[in-house]
């Protein structure tokens, strides 16, 4: 196979690089895949953020599920995948958020929807022919099949998606941290659960552009989780829940390069590894704190 | 000018009646513990003063003005919730997060409001422990963040929900010497709901005893009454002076808990945040 990758339909993975000496970003198709990796690891950790602290992550995890049935349906009508994934995840994140916190957070719910929209996502790949390299690209991503026209959708719709969660960060940490608070003071806390999983949402379908709708998790909870890890503040927390994400996406698609296994591997272990090591970082520093404190209280006594 | 008038108010929650035909007056710098048994509307009496729970009947009026959403002259402590514990984020931040939280924006704090925070956690003497992550506080710690930040944005009236619930004995007397020393140093009114009277003993100016949708507002010696009391509950209740504790009796069984129960206090006081 030669090495410009095609939309969907390509294989996820790549022959072993030739030895002829072209360098890396010499592909246009690994420009591409930085290019879109960088665009959405960013929004993904950002966002991604927001959605540990809110402990919705796993709402989260099925909007990206109901993205499938989005994309496979757009194909099935002629439209584009991203599209008809952007389309579904948007209209069912604000569902959820309107339907507040009765559903939002609650896992049966969340875990029945999730597994109806992978079912009807199956129903339409089984009418559409090119079947099963479709399904693997949706499902498990497929960044170096990205072309120039969807980084710059990504593009578009990263910059969509990180000026609305600027707009709204004050009120929504507010409304996340204190909600009856928040009320009292005059937030519609219902307003941004709604625009809030909008705005996961949109996250989702771009995220899953780069690793598939079942690993937006990879990206959107590992990332944040070991920052929320690593540091108690917000600002420090944010900047590292991307920073992370970028690293993780950025050395999964050199691996995948030089390695030819499937990018996504790279990163979701890429991205375990980060998460696993933040929590041991946590849980040591955890335990010398206790001891300072425990010591300097027998001090007081 | 009262802090808190209710004229004739009845309040209705999910079609069931929770006060009905209640008028009582509040004074500014009054300190006013809420008691009454579980379903009372303790909860639902202080969201109607936030004007989450509009009157089905009658007027309610705060510090002069019709009650409304977004009081700025009302600050809440709400009943601890359970996630507050699992956020790793610094009590700073969890504290910074409220300064102008209503408005549209970055959550960079300007000059104005980094001072704001500092007055607020300096008041409850929380300066040292804000900057440790919520999740590794105490719950008496966790109840001073909650106190600063219902104090930012210098309200003129402090509510609090239930602050002493899952407190031992000791913590509960230090929250309630703070809220206290608060009420006296801002000069502002406290509204204090509590499962417990004890604690509250020797800071309350009035009591206002909720039950079977009336309301008695009065001193302790007032209302805390064998027959106020059964008046309220619609049941014989005895009221018991032990040593300066004051312990209420319903047919040989105590109805609230005094401290020596505290230690296997737990599971009730979740049965209770959860009907509250």
């Amino acid at each position: 196979m030669d090495r410009t990758g095609t939309r969907m339909g390509t294989p996820i993975t790549m022959r072993r690089a030739p030895r002829v000496e072209r360098l890396m970003f010499q592909y246009d198709f690994m420009q591409n895949a930085f290019a879109a990796g960088t665009i959405v690891a960013i929004v993904s950790g950002l966002v991604g953020y927001f959605l540990v602290m809110r402990g919705q992550a796993f709402a989260g995890h099925a909007l990206a599920h109901v993205g499938f049935t989005g994309a496979t349906g757009a194909v099935l009508v002629g439209m584009s995948p991203l599209w008809g994934m952007v389309l579904m995840t948007m209209a069912a994140g604000m569902g959820m958020g309107a339907l507040g916190e009765r559903i939002a957070y609650r896992d049966v719910a969340i875990g029945i929807v999730l597994a109806v929209a992978l079912g009807f996502g199956l129903l339409f790949l089984h009418f559409f022919t090119s079947y099963a390299t479709q399904a693997t690209a949706l499902l498990f991503g497929n960044v170096l099949a990205v072309d120039v026209s969807t980084v710059w959708t990504l593009a578009g719709l990263g910059l969509v998606s990180l000026a609305a969660l600027a707009v709204i960060s004050r009120p929504l940490i507010f409304a996340s941290l204190q909600p009856e608070l928040a009320e009292a003071k005059g937030v519609f806390i219902r307003l941004y659960s709604i625009l809030f999983l909008a705005i996961v949402a949109l996250t989702t379908a771009e995220c899953a552009q780069i690793v598939g709708v079942l690993l937006v998790f990879t990206l959107m909870v590992g990332p944040a989780a070991a920052a929320q890890a690593l540091t108690s503040r917000l600002g420090d927390g944010l900047l590292l829940a991307a920073l992370f994400a970028l690293v993780e996406t950025w050395s999964g698609i050199t691996l995948a390069y030089y390695t030819d296994w499937p990018s996504s591997f790279w990163i979701t272990s890429l991205s375990a590894a980060i998460y696993l090591l933040a929590a041991a970082y946590r849980s040591y520093a955890g335990r010398v704190e206790q001891r300072q404190r425990t010591s300097a209280g027998a001090e007081a006594l | 000018m009262n802090a808190i008038e209710f004229r004739d108010v009845t309040l209705r929650l999910g079609g069931r009646s929770i006060l009905s035909g209640v008028s009582l007056d509040i004074g500014t710098d009054e300190f006013i513990g809420m008691l009454g048994p579980n379903g009372a509307g303790k909860t639902s009496f202080m969201r109607a003063v936030l004007g989450l729970l509009p009157a089905s009947y009658g007027e309610i009026f705060v510090l002069g003005h019709r009650a409304r959403r977004g009081n700025p002259a009302i600050g809440y402590v709400p009943q601890l919730r359970s996630n507050v514990g699992t956020v790793r984020l610094s009590g700073l931040d969890f504290v910074g997060g409220v300064v102008n939280g209503h408005r549209l924006g970055l959550p960079m704090l300007g000059k104005a409001a980094r001072s704001e925070v500092d007055r607020v956690l300096e008041l409850v003497g929380a300066r040292e422990l804000a900057r440790r992550p919520l999740s590794e506080t105490s719950g008496g710690e966790r109840q001073r963040l909650l106190i600063a930040q219902a104090l930012i944005g210098q309200p003129q009236m402090l509510l609090l929900d239930e602050p002493l619930s899952n407190l031992d004995p000791r913590h509960q007397q230090g929250v309630v010497e703070l809220v206290k020393s608060l009420q006296t140093e801002l000069g502002i009114t406290v509204l204090l709901s509590s499962h417990e009277l004890n604690p509250l003993l020797g800071v309350l100016d009035r009591v206002l005893y909720l039950g079977g949708g009336h309301a008695a507002l009065g001193r302790v010696d007032e209302v805390i009454t064998g027959p106020t009391l059964s008046r309220l509950y619609g049941s014989e209740i005895e009221v018991i002076h032990v040593n300066g504790r004051i312990f209420i009796v319903s047919e040989g069984h105590e109805m609230e808990h005094g401290p020596h129960r505290h230690a296997d206090g737990h599971a009730h006081h979740n049965a209770a945040s959860a009907a509250g």
